[in-house]
């Protein structure tokens, strides 16, 4: 017996189930006398789960039958906490929510408070956030490739994605002050204008990165091992995936072009001329080289986005939201009597209800938003990609061996700061 | 978004398929939704499916402490092909906070109803998995209402344990 019946039609039929592991006889797993099911912890503590994950998993010797994901150990309440800050004094807590997606956590939420507001944007804070999100996104990918290559066994790609990460860093240390958790987003713009050589760095990042990605593809793409580990394993079909509510590019992988920055453009993005890499078969392959290419994508915005950078302000004008320059303080009473207020109260925000989709590296990333008419927002909920898209683990990692196991919920990209917030 | 004009028109062919499942619809900042009462919850997602609207993108929990009826539920659909978004609320009362549960036919209901369980003690009738998700098993309380008090959770460090007796149990 060569052929395990996973009991669902094989993605690949030509192909069939691990056809590469013909040798491994696994005879006595299909006669059911000998069935034997163990059920382990796996994690929280385990490096493999990227987290403090927790996921109780069924075995029949080294399958997986049967996988339930425990969550909450990094539960911190941010909702709760936010609801006790002025608004524009959230934006650092809900930054920590998806530590690698800050600043896609700082656009949902300050774009829901802006909706409700009925705020306007100016052009160049929003193609500046484009070009920090777009960063982000790349820097979000390397991380995941990164640890991802690692649970693999291939230590180096770990040393080359984070080599290039800190690149990234280093941007975002220039512009904002910070590396991680910047709150460089704020309601109605940006905090600050880029600063003097700041172009010039990106423009050098933007001319290596390409090249970087396909030294990437090249190191895994003609890996006889990443080949074998990662094509055909933990494929599910593009409908289950819908019907768990799962989207980013573990829907793409699967075929289906669904980017909210193409349908449902926000924040310019509809300036800009970039494709939407889809996989075929949404295998564990196709996850991995779907998002190597949004890498090149994201690359193609940012310098899009450098070239096209409009003049003019990079925070509303609008002095009920946004602070005064610091040089009006010492001669405008009015700016004083605004800053004060917005330091000591905050502004104050319409009552409704919005919610504020956005696209993040791991899929849509929405902000409701409930006003009751005071300083403080009434609800905030993170509709979080990784939260939903866990679910998917149980379809993802049926019937595979505990090693592919570890490869697919690498591929999930699960980060914890976003599934427990 | 459906305008305000398709908006009404949806709500008007809800209350021709049972007459008391739409109460309000709301038409704000170009985001369509409809207030629906509580038992008509999975027919009213049913029919916008048949609509196009495929896709449950979220679930949130609200409470509009101190009005009654506090709990709220709302439900975001969207409809990838037409690219358009409606959303569903109800609310109920805190003393029967029941709702029936729509994850048999939305998969994707499933953790996102629990996590509403879990923070605002909605009571999803027929989930079949309804428990806490975040906090603790053991925990007391229901943190996201708004009448939950912040802070106040006692941290267990080895100068206080004999203060907090009985903790190892």
């Amino acid at each position: 017996m060569s052929e395990v019946d996973t009991g669902r039609e094989s993605l690949t039929p030509e192909i069939g189930y691990r056809e590469m592991e013909e040798s491994y006889d696994v005879s006595h797993i299909a006669h059911p006398e000998n069935d034997e099911l163990l059920t382990i912890n796996f994690g929280p503590h385990h490096p493999a789960t990227h987290g403090v994950l927790r996921l109780l998993a069924t075995l029949e010797g080294e399958f997986v039958r049967d996988i339930k994901p425990i969550i909450g150990y990094v539960h911190t309440g941010i909702e709760k906490t936010a609801e006790d800050k002025a608004y524009w004094k959230a934006i650092p807590v809900m930054e920590r929510m998806d530590y690698l997606a800050y600043y896609f956590n700082a656009m949902a939420y300050c774009g829901a408070v802006e909706t409700i507001l009925d705020l306007e944007v100016p052009p160049r804070a929003q193609y500046l956030r484009v070009i920090h999100m777009e960063l982000n996104r790349i820097m979000s990918h390397l991380v995941w490739l990164g640890t991802t290559a690692l649970d693999l066994g291939a230590i180096s790609m770990f040393w080359y994605c984070f080599r290039d990460r800190e690149q990234i860093l280093d941007l975002f240390e220039m512009s904002s002050g910070q590396r991680m958790h910047t709150r460089y987003f704020q309601v109605g713009g940006v905090f600050e204008d880029i600063p003097v050589g700041w172009e010039e760095k990106v423009r050098k990042f933007v001319a290596i990165m390409p090249d970087r990605v396909d030294q990437f593809l090249a190191l895994l793409m003609k890996n006889e091992i990443a080949l074998q580990r990662l094509r055909n394993v933990g494929g599910v079909d593009e409908q289950t995936l819908l019907d768990l509510g799962v989207t980013g590019p573990l829907l793409r992988a699967t075929g289906n072009p669904w980017d909210l920055r193409k349908a449902e453009p926000y924040c310019s993005y509809e300036d800009f001329e970039f494709r939407i890499p889809v996989g075929t078969t949404g295998d564990n392959w196709d996850r991995m080289v779907v998002r190597m290419m949004e890498m090149k994508e994201s690359v193609r915005i940012i310098d899009q986005a450098m070239q096209g950078l409009p003049e003019g302000p990079y925070i509303t004008d609008n002095r009920k939201y946004a602070l005064p320059p610091r040089h009006e303080l010492a001669t405008s009473m009015e700016a004083l009597i605004h800053h004060f207020k917005l330091v000591t109260e905050g502004f104050r925000v319409p009552p409704g209800e919005v919610y504020y989709p956005i696209e993040s590296p791991r899929g849509e990333m929405g902000v409701f938003l409930r006003a009751d008419g005071s300083s403080k927002p009434a609800r905030v909920h993170m509709r979080d990609p990784s939260f939903v898209n866990l679910q998917a683990m149980r379809p993802m990692s049926k019937d595979l061996y505990i090693a592919d196991f570890i490869a697919t919920l690498g591929m999930l990209d699960p980060v914890l700061g976003g599934i427990d917030r | 978004m459906p305008d305000a004009t398709g908006l009404e028109l949806i709500a008007q062919d809800l209350r021709d398929a049972e007459a008391d499942s739409v109460l309000d619809t709301v038409y704000f900042r170009e985001q369509a939704a409809l207030l629906v009462a509580p038992a008509a919850v999975p027919a009213v997602l049913e029919h916008l499916r048949g609509r196009g609207y495929g896709f449950l993108a979220s679930v949130h929990g609200v409470d509009y402490f101190p009005e009654e009826p506090r709990l709220g539920v709302h439900y975001e659909l969207l409809d990838m092909h037409e690219v358009d978004r409606i959303s569903v609320r109800t609310r109920v009362p805190l003393a029967d906070p029941h709702v029936p549960s729509v994850t048999l036919a939305w998969p994707t209901a499933d953790h996102q109803e629990r996590e509403v369980f879990d923070m605002f003690g909605v009571i999803f009738d027929g989930h079949p998995d309804l428990r806490r998700i975040l906090m603790p098993e053991d925990y007391e309380g229901f943190p996201q209402r708004r009448d939950f008090p912040m802070g106040g959770e006692p941290v267990l460090f080895t100068h206080n344990e004999t203060q907090t007796p009985a903790w190892w149990e």
